[in-house]
């Protein structure tokens, strides 16, 4: 397995994982925070593909699920956008700081 | 077997009049509740007649012994195949002559009280509480269950409560309701105990199964309930005593008899109906019904037996001093339904031995008479004068003529005058004492003394002593409240020759009995000085029965004031298990069981105020708990879970 670039390749999709999460965590504006996720759903999909095609290259499990996340991806993000363009009615902003009143 | 389901209609009626009457009768029959309540109970009353007529006349006899028939039955509450709840219909010779007289008696009172509760504002309210004592009672009587008959028992005493607190807004007649319902509810606790003791070792509350099981010597349920013991009696005495604890706080025995007196609080018809005639015997007839089983068991009828003459007896004494005549009445009721108790007491099962049996349930047939009528009576002359005091009356009879005559053959027919009523079955009670117990007859005989003693001091008391003082009076009252009066002193001079020992025996087979005149000699001569001695003392008004009263000193003052029963249940209650049981129970209700309920919600409270701050309505907060939760598990798994 030395030879193959799955390390490398995983090594990179934990790096995205991360960052995606340090992004999510550090960042007030929600439209950088989605972007924050689908980093995170991305750095998955990496991870299905990898493994796809360096373990079971002859299936086709992983890609059929790497396209299932992208396509809930897109989704997921409609429906982000519509939950941010409320939330911009509502309260004149985008930061997640000043839309805190769901509290005991 | 011919049709008797027509005898379902006999409770139903007075259901339906008292759901009509209850649920519309103030807004639409305020003023003609009477008589519907009367009609239908007429339609019952002539049903019954005919039930008894088809029964004793027609077709209950096989083989010269009258059956037990099943009219009707309906399971309702199945536990087991063995076990059920099931109401139904039993048509026996002593449901039948209870159904005669419930009914009969229940329709007298019903008409009496047209005129006696004319005017009331919850006229419609009254009838429609009567219409439910009479379906509870017809309930009660007709019942082929043991539980169907506490269920009715149940009824019966909700339906007593009510009709005593007809009057709420007289404290003391709230104080005696609620003292009825408690004392008698007591003692039901006794008797849903012994039904549950019944029922666990008889394995059915079915009556007729039970009678067939208990009262065979080979039956195992019957060695079983023999064989096992409590505290040295046999389950079967435990059962029932416990089953006769019941009767008895119904039917007033001492010492569960406090209640009675005080119930003369509500209307008088009712005190006629309820408190004389009908639910007061419920206890004796709950003993003549189960009388096979008591049969087999010497001990508790030994019990029944001493507490039945006893209360006769203490009775008896009491009603001599009271100055209430009502009261009076009440304590000569209990006096006699200690007669009746002692009767079955001191009988057996079959032919000349089962004497008791049937002497009581004759005695319990004419009292019932002569005792409604002696309270309508009474009830008439407290309407004439407002009052329920002997010293407000006196020198009635010629102002209430016909209340005067019935009120007298009332008298002698209860203190056993021949050719009344009272003396037939009186008579062969203590014939029957004579042959089975001499101390029994001698208590027996002595009470039946006093009781035509006190009964002739009532009398001669409300009609003769003095001169009326009455000034403004209405006349003796409206034909309604006569009518009743003469039914049932004709009712008083005829019952006792109804030939009642062909119906109803111990065994069903008819037995003969015959008056001995030279035995009667002895009850009828000591009566007869009795009421020359009240004659004596009451007849006009003088100081004779004061300087009497003074001789006996504390033992008329002990008398009127009942004995103290009353003063020691409060004793007991106020200053022992008030004290000692009843606040020790409510300390610890109050500290310990809700101490904990309050202990958990609070500790809730508080650990929910400290972390209450983990909410912070911050997403990035609730992010980092979810991502911290998925680490934590993960370690788990990865670590700890291989």
């Amino acid at each position: 397995m030395s030879e193959s670039p799955l390390i490398p390749i995983l090594i990179v999709s934990t790096a995205l994982f991360f960052i995606g999460m340090f992004g999510l965590f550090t960042r007030r504006n929600m439209i950088t925070m989605l972007m924050a996720i689908e980093l995170m759903l991305n750095s998955v999909n990496i991870n299905f593909v990898a493994f796809n095609k360096y373990l079971f290259p002859d299936k086709l499990n992983g890609l059929f699920f790497t396209l299932f996340i992208i396509a809930i991806a897109a989704a997921e993000a409609a429906v982000a956008i519509a939950i941010i363009i409320n939330l911009y009615r509502s309260h004149t902003s985008i930061d997640v700081e000043d839309a805190s009143e769901m509290k005991f | 077997m011919s049709n008797y389901s027509y005898i379902l209609l006999i409770p139903l009626l007075p259901l339906l009049t008292f759901l009509v009457l209850g649920i519309f009768g103030r807004k639409y029959f305020n003023t003609t509740a009477g008589f519907i309540g009367s009609a239908s109970l007429l339609a019952s009353t002539i049903l019954s007649f005919i039930a008894a007529k088809q029964y004793f006349f027609v077709d209950g006899k096989l083989n010269g012994v009258y059956q037990k028939i099943i009219a009707f039955k309906y399971t309702w509450l199945s536990f087991s195949p063995n076990v059920s709840i099931d109401m139904g219909i039993i048509i026996d010779p002593i449901s039948v002559m209870m159904l005669i007289v419930v009914t009969s008696v229940s329709l007298m009172v019903h008409v009496f009280s047209l005129g006696y509760m004319k005017g009331e504002e919850r006229f419609a309210t009254y009838y429609a509480f009567l219409s439910l004592f009479t379906f509870s009672m017809l309930g009660l009587i007709l019942s082929v269950n043991i539980f169907q008959v506490y269920i009715f028992w149940e009824l019966v005493g909700a339906s007593s409560f009510l009709l005593i607190g007809y009057y709420f807004s007289k404290p003391s007649a709230v104080a005696a309701a609620k003292k009825a319902f408690i004392v008698t509810r007591f003692a039901d606790l006794g008797f849903l105990i012994g039904i549950l003791i019944l029922g666990f070792y008889g394995g059915t509350l079915d009556i007729g199964l039970l009678i067939e099981r208990l009262t065979a010597t080979q039956s195992a349920e019957f060695i079983n309930m023999t064989t096992a013991s409590f505290l040295g009696a046999s389950m079967l005495t435990w059962g029932l005593s416990l089953i006769f604890i019941g009767g008895a706080g119904k039917s007033a025995m001492f010492p569960l008899h406090i209640w009675l007196p005080d119930a003369m609080e509500g209307p008088t018809p009712v005190s006629a109906l309820i408190h004389a005639a009908t639910m007061v015997v419920a206890g004796v007839y709950l003993v003549a019904r189960l009388f096979p089983i008591f049969s087999m068991d010497p001990s508790s009828l030994s019990l029944v037996t001493y507490i039945g003459a006893f209360s006769a007896f203490f009775a008896a004494v009491i009603a001599c001093t009271q100055t209430d005549i009502k009261r009076v009445l009440a304590y000569s009721t209990m006096s006699q339904i200690g007669y009746m108790m002692f009767a079955l007491g001191i009988s057996k099962v079959g032919g000349e031995e089962g004497l008791g049996y049937m002497a009581s349930l004759f005695h319990l047939f004419t009292h019932a008479f002569f005792k409604s009528l002696l309270f309508l009576g009474a009830g008439a002359v407290i309407h004439m004068v407002h009052s329920n005091e002997m010293k407000d009356m006196g020198g009635l009879r010629k102002l209430m003529p016909i209340t005067h005559i019935a009120f007298l053959i009332a008298c002698l027919a209860i203190a056993g005058i021949p050719p009344f009523a009272g003396f037939f079955s009186k008579e062969e009670i203590l014939t029957a004492a004579f042959h089975s117990n001499k101390l029994i007859y001698g208590v027996a005989l002595f009470t039946a003394a006093l009781t035509s003693f006190y009964m002739f001091r009532l009398y001669f008391s409300i009609f003769w002593s003095k001169e009326s003082t009455l000034q403004h009076h209405h006349g003796e009252g409206t034909w309604s409240m006569k009518l009743p009066l003469l039914i049932l002193a004709a009712c008083a001079v005829l019952a006792g020759f109804v030939p009642f020992s062909n119906f109803i025996t111990s065994d069903g087979k008819a037995l003969e009995t015959h008056i001995d005149l030279i035995f009667s000699i002895a009850p009828v001569g000591l009566t007869l000085i009795a009421i020359s001695i009240a004659a004596y003392l009451y007849k006009k008004e003088n100081d004779k029965p004061s300087k009497l009263a003074a001789q006996f000193g504390i033992l008329y003052q002990a008398a009127f004031k009942k004995f103290y029963v009353d003063e020691l249940y409060l004793f007991i209650t106020k200053k022992i298990i008030f004290p000692f049981i009843g606040h020790p129970i409510a300390w610890a209700d109050k500290n310990i069981v809700d101490g904990f309920m309050l202990l958990l919600g609070k500790t809730t409270a508080k650990i929910s105020f400290k972390i209450k701050g983990i909410q912070s309505g911050k997403v990035q907060n609730y992010t980092l708990y979810f991502f911290g939760g998925i680490l934590i598990l993960s370690i788990l798994f990865i670590y700890t879970w291989k």
